[in-house]
């Protein structure tokens, strides 16, 4: 078997000292990376990609090392999202709803836990699923015109629709600020500044990051002051920190489902980890609908589906990227310019020509998973212990590490300013009870739909027709309507 | 490693020692205008590799990023905050300079507030399509498109007034169609258009030379003319140029680098000799190489006034486009 002499292949690149240690050391730097708010994995890189070329790695180490921070950094984005209510990276904002209500309930440990083995069994089964279907999956990927995103994205938006909450006009709200924040900026279509207010900084859009990291840290910072100013500020207990087999056991079918779903959208070029997990939150919503649930208020499956499609979806970009040359996010765009630093050009003649390189690198991604959830699992103690901290000391670390990392982005103090100005309005809206994450899926989605819908028009012509111009399209216009009436039937049928 | 650090420390000591330049550069930096990974990093990885490799800085210069508007943040920020660092070159593109000449930059800033100083090299543009389509000249390209301007669909990575927009109106103009007749659709950046070509979503993916090594070795992808002014020599010269298929379309990108405006002229010349003395050396021009650019040196005063006509020459097109008044 081809796959398996090669799988082994890989196995022995990947196995020698220099390798392993190099995997280990990533995926370590990697989940300190991701744990701190702002320096998500495209950063961490970037910061440490000429490194590895001044040193004089081989191509397959260097390879190896950065990719271990990546998903290292897919890993640590959880620990924050988690405890503080602060996601780590774009990828990690689902996984606030959930685990957020749990670690206050004094659920840390058990949530920490249940998210590693859930991140686990996502890059796992993603990674399985990329070493047979690779191939044909770079076929399908390149299948995907406008128009099919466009669905893509309804689909997403449906999803979104009855997401967050009991009240979904507030989630509405949230979803159209969103939208309207990503209308700002170069219009990508016709080249005219929109809504810039003749600010170079926003001539690219509103920088996603510091959005995310405003919205959340800032607001939440602003939240802890005021139960603080209150005097009544609790510590939040902390619970013990075991995955229990039960618990594992009630979100297995989620952690399958939401891998899958997952590694197909990683796999598109142009979505990426916070679409993954959106989707995923999403899809497991609607399946517990009828039955018992209280997701948004601590439930197990919410904080289970967006780790594992974050974690898969990490997996899948780099099946575009192996195959094709082409990047499925920013993160592996920057992995595609390490590539060609070596002098390497990755398509479909990567696998042919230097097999040792894909393969290794494949390789190293299940050993990097095993080390991950090694590393993780008994640390996990630790970072619980981070709850136990005094607000008075926690919350200007916080402030400290959100500035630093929003400021290494693009070195410039008008980030900082809008990143304030973010962090009031998002408090404003906490305390009028929208919840923040439709806002920021507003934004990233919206311009996803907005781009490609435009892009769907100017190929036909101004005809709408062409959004249901292949089969692909079909399937996911009736799974859009489906995902809006199969939970009405399922009540009426109960009844 | 260790013995590396050693060596890199010792180095530094090293060019401390050798003051005899009335301008000393003091931890020189080059600043890439857009996110890592990008052409403008590459960029400034050419000048940071490049003039360790030939022996003018003993330690690669530092890469710093500040993204934003196809370089337009760094501009205003050179321009407000650092118009007389000498130690911080900027790098830049044709991107750039396209957009200094619509007035993008900023609403006070043109080719006139930086100082020009140095190239790195220079691309071209290239008319690529998938490997199984019907045309196999520019010429049947363009009696297809002539055709039915308004059927076909070209696609790029920037939008309408970028340049891969640029190099595709170009070629519509030189063959008489015009390009407000086009059927453009921007993507964001080459390598999601080159997934819509390959996709069959467009037609035709007007991309640059640089691009062009991996893919068609692989088979996928067509060449059908190339937007140098002459041949280019080595692996692409079997290559036709539009100009010798009969059409005037030509698109050179040139990538280099730039000073703050009010930058001394001590400190200007003295980094105009350091790229005149890497062009001599045969370590800087593999740099370039490596990075697929083609050669393109231009450094000083004849580079001050060569980008200086080059965006005057763009605001023509612009205008002519509509896309400026």
């Amino acid at each position: 078997m081809d796959v398996f002499h090669y799988l082994a292949l890989g196995f022995s690149v990947a196995l020698t000292p220099l390798n392993l240690g190099l995997v280990l050391a990533g995926c370590f730097i990697g989940t300190l990376i991701g744990s701190l708010p702002g320096i998500g994995p495209i950063n961490g890189v970037a910061i440490l990609l000429p490194l590895a070329y001044s040193v004089g790695l081989p191509p397959e180490s260097a390879l190896i090392l950065l990719a271990g921070v990546y998903y290292g950094a897919e890993y640590g984005g959880r620990i924050s999202s988690i405890l503080l209510n602060v996601p780590g990276d774009a990828g990690a904002i689902m996984t606030t709803l959930d685990g957020y209500p749990m670690a206050k309930r004094g659920e840390g440990g058990r949530a920490l836990a249940l998210s590693a083995v859930s991140s686990f069994f996502g890059s796992m089964g993603a990674l399985l699923l990329m070493v047979i279907f690779a191939p044909l999956l770079s076929k399908l990927a390149i299948q995907f015109g406008p128009s099919e995103y466009v669905w893509l994205m309804i689909f997403a938006f449906t999803c979104l629709a009855t997401m967050v909450g009991k009240r979904p006009i507030k989630t509405v709200v949230g979803v159209v600020i969103g939208l309207l924040l990503a209308t700002v900026g170069i219009d990508s279509g016709t080249g005219i500044l929109r809504f810039t207010m003749g600010i170079p900084n926003l001539f690219d859009g509103v920088d996603f990051l510091v959005v995310v990291i405003g919205m959340f840290a800032i607001s939440e910072v602003l939240i802890l002051l005021e139960s603080w100013a209150r005097n009544d500020l609790k510590l939040t207990p902390v619970g013990k920190s075991f995955v229990s087999f039960a618990d594992l056991m009630a979100v297995k079918w989620v952690i399958f489902r939401s891998t899958i779903s997952g590694f197909l959208i990683g796999v598109l070029p142009g979505t990426g980890a916070s679409i993954a997990s959106a989707v995923a939150y999403g899809t497991e919503k609607r399946f517990a609908e009828g039955k018992e649930e209280h997701f948004g208020q601590g439930d197990i499956r919410g904080l289970a589906a967006p780790e594992a499609a974050n974690n898969a979806s990490a997996a899948g970009s780099m099946v575009p990227m192996l195959t094709l040359g082409i990047p499925g996010s920013g993160t592996t765009a920057i992995l595609l310019g390490a590539l060609l630093m070596f002098n390497i050009t990755p398509g479909p003649l990567l696998f042919e020509q230097q097999p040792n390189i894909a393969w290794g690198l494949i390789a190293s991604m299940f050993i990097g998973n095993i080390a991950l959830l090694v590393m993780n699992l008994p640390l996990i103690g630790l970072f619980v212990r981070l709850l136990s901290i005094k607000q008075s000391y926690l919350v200007p670390v916080i402030v400290m590490l959100t500035f630093v990392g929003i400021y290494s982005i693009h070195g410039d103090t008008f980030d900082l300013f809008f990143m304030i100005v973010l962090g009031v309005f998002a408090f404003i809206l906490r305390k009028l009870g929208f919840s923040l994450a439709p806002v920021i899926l507003g934004l990233v989605l919206g311009k996803v739909l907005e781009e490609n819908l435009r892009r769907a028009l100017s190929i036909s012509g101004g005809d709408w027709f062409i959004l249901f111009d292949g089969a692909i399209t079909y399937v996911l216009a009736i799974a859009t309507v489906l995902a809006i009436v199969l939970p009405k039937v399922m009540k009426l049928r109960k009844k | 490693m260790k013995a590396r650090i050693a060596t890199l420390l010792l180095a530094s000591g090293l060019t401390l020692a050798s003051a005899a330049h009335a301008f000393e550069p003091n931890k020189p930096s080059c600043i890439a205008p857009a996110k890592p990974g990008g052409g403008f990093d590459l960029t400034c990885r050419i000048l940071s590799t490049g003039f360790a490799k030939a022996g003018i800085t003993k330690i690669p210069m530092a890469v710093t990023f500040m993204p934003g508007g196809v370089g337009a943040v760094a501009y205003n920020y050179i321009n407000a905050t650092d118009p007389d660092d000498p130690n911080k070159l900027v790098a830049f593109s044709s991107g750039s300079l396209l957009n200094i000449a619509q007035g993008k930059f900023g609403r006070n800033l043109d080719e006139n507030d930086a100082r020009w100083v140095g190239t790195a090299g220079v691309d071209y543009g290239a008319i690529m399509v998938r490997a199984d389509a019907p045309w196999n000249t520019l010429g049947e390209l363009v009696d297809a498109i002539k055709k039915d301007p308004s059927k076909f669909v070209l696609g790029a990575g920037g939008g309408v007034g970028s340049q891969d927009w640029m190099k595709a109106a170009i070629l519509m103009k030189s063959s008489g169609v015009d390009p407000k007749k086009m059927r453009y659709v921007a993507y964001e950046g080459g390598g999601e258009a080159l997934a819509a070509l390959l996709g069959g979503h467009i037609k035709v993916y007007p991309g640059d030379v640089g691009e062009m090594k991996g893919l068609v070795e692989s088979g996928k992808v067509k060449v059908l003319a190339i937007m140098s002014p002459e041949r280019l020599k080595g692996e692409f010269s079997n290559y036709p140029t539009a100009i010798e298929q009969g059409y005037d379309a030509e698109w050179t990108i040139i990538r280099g680098y730039y000073l703050g405006p009010k930058v001394s002229d001590e400190a200007y010349n003295y980094w105009s000799d350091q790229f005149q003395k890497a062009y001599n050396d045969p370590a800087f021009e593999k740099t370039v190489v490596d990075q697929n650019l083609v050669p393109f040196n231009m450094s000083g005063k004849t580079l001050d006034s060569y980008i200086k006509e080059r965006v005057g020459y763009m605001r023509g097109l612009a205008k002519e486009a509509g896309l400026i008044n």
